[in-house]
């Protein structure tokens, strides 16, 4: 039975709706500065996407096709969930190929291909504000974003140096957009942060804490650093054990309790695609129509 | 007193007609200077189909719209007030205020932010006779190398984006276009 008719089309109201565009479109205004905006209570709970679940229903037509991801996967509870989600209340078409994809929400990851002029991506965030361990204050945070007072950013990667050698911080990694707002890219790998300039656009939903932000597309960001120790995009020095790729981001897999382990590349559509097309790693076996 | 045609040229399917209008009004924020064209509202002259479109889909209650003296009109206030619920304004406390170019000058009685919320600006709709990809030349975010429209001034714009991170937030339209200028594009002279 389709629930497309029991719920408001993309499920919340129009109002709600409207004031998520409002402040959709304040962000890409101001790149990388934090709307506060009205976050509702969602059919499920804080942590498991509520914002980019709000953000993707103000942006959905029912023209769209949409695919999520949860570190990568399509075939996680939390990816399936939310995909099931607005089939049923926004009747969208889902897809999991990227390319196919208008719309992406994402849980920590930026898909390896690509994003096209076309595409959108929806990040869903825990923690929007990137000095909020360093400075647990609301009021005193905004003081220091609208007073561009960065210091104690470059200060806490600074430590890091001073503790490990280089800058330990490996994902959540902090990044200057355009120039002036200090923002975190969800908890993305660092390995992604030099594919946050890309076509598309990028929108950001904080569910819990009321925050949206964005980033057009061709925006300059930078992911901070220091002369002399430069930003480094780092991933496991492995190929993928299914696809034998060595440009993507691995996830580590322990496969059994004698410290046996496998590096597959997190980018579960990215890995299919490449075993289709004939690369195969070193535990993979050639892909075939009647494997499942 | 409520005239009949104000109670028409809504959107015919709310929901629909509003995401679509919304999926515009993203991708022409997102990338400045790119000109898309909108449907589904039939708002009165002088108002466009774009203008009603950004109103029908954006404004309602919460947001307290300013007419410029080019569209305020009897007819185009009802309108907005049947479909939206906006309360009209004085520019001051606007989030949007719509009309012509000149009507709506000079523009620094409309709400530009603070430091801390930057956000809490007006959004201008301005009214203009054509909308195309020639003139001042733009670049910024959402510009991969530069972009060119037809802006109604130069120097106003220029001194808007100064004011970054405040600042106003335009869209123009013409017709059933639409295009966006947000106040991080730099202008130049064509």
């Amino acid at each position: 039975m389709t629930e497309t008719g029991q719920y408001n089309f993309a499920y919340l109201d129009e109002k709600t709706k409207r004031m998520i565009r409002r402040a959709l479109l304040k962000g890409l205004a101001i790149p990388g500065y934090q709307v506060p905006f009205a976050s509702r209570e969602m059919p499920m709970p804080y942590g498991w996407g509520t914002g980019g679940v709000q953000v993707s229903a103000a942006c959905l037509t029912p023209d769209d096709s949409f695919k999520v991801i949860d570190q990568g996967a399509d075939d996680t509870t939390n990816a399936v969930s939310i995909r099931k989600f607005f089939q049923r209340t926004a009747g969208v078409d889902v897809t999991e190929h990227t390319g196919e994809a208008t719309v992406i929400q994402t849980r920590h990851r930026i898909p390896e291909e690509p994003l096209r002029e076309d595409q959108i991506l929806v990040y869903q965030v825990p923690i929007p504000e990137p000095l909020r361990f360093l400075e647990p204050r609301e009021t005193e945070t905004r003081k220091m974003h609208s007073l561009e007072e960065y210091g104690l950013m470059h200060v806490k990667l600074y430590e890091d140096i001073a503790r490990h050698g280089s800058i330990a911080t490996s994902y959540a990694y902090p990044v200057k957009v355009e120039g002036r707002y200090v923002m975190d890219p969800s908890p993305i790998p660092k390995f992604d942060n030099p594919k946050l300039e890309m076509a598309a656009i990028q929108l950001f939903g904080a569910g819990r804490e009321q925050r949206i932000y964005a980033v057009p597309p061709y925006t300059k960001v930078v992911s901070l650093d220091f002369d002399d120790y430069p930003f480094e995009a780092s991933k496991a020095d492995h190929p993928c054990a299914l696809c034998a790729a060595t440009h993507t981001y691995l996830d580590e897999v322990i496969i059994d309790d004698a410290g046996g382990r496998m590096f597959v590349c997190s980018d579960t559509d990215y890995c299919a695609k490449r075993r289709a097309e004939g690369h195969t790693g070193t535990m993979g076996t050639p892909m075939n129509e009647d494997a499942a | 007193m409520t005239t009949e045609a104000s109670l028409t040229g809504g959107f015919e399917n709310t929901p629909v007609d509003a995401a679509h209008a919304f999926r515009v009004a993203l991708n022409t924020m997102a990338r400045p200077g790119h000109i898309e064209t909108v449907t589904g509202a039939k708002p009165p002259a002088p108002l466009s189909v774009a203008a009603g479109a950004l109103l029908l889909t954006l404004a309602d209650d919460e947001t307290p719209v300013y007419l410029a003296p080019s569209h305020d009109l009897p007819e185009v206030r009802d309108w907005i007030t049947f479909h939206t619920g906006a309360p009209l304004s004085d520019p001051a406390e606007a989030v949007f205020a719509v009309g012509g170019w000149s009507a709506l000058r000079p523009l620094d009685h409309f709400r530009i932010g603070v430091p801390e919320y930057p956000d809490r600006s007006a959004t201008l709709i301005v009214e203009m006779v054509g909308l195309e990809n020639h003139g001042a030349i733009l670049t910024g975010p959402g510009i991969q190398h530069s972009a060119r429209l037809s802006l109604p001034a130069v120097e106003a714009f220029r001194a808007n984006s100064a004011l970054f991170p405040l600042g106003l937030d335009f869209y123009l339209t013409a017709g059933n276009n639409l295009a966006a200028l947000p106040r991080t594009t730099k202008i130049e002279r064509a």
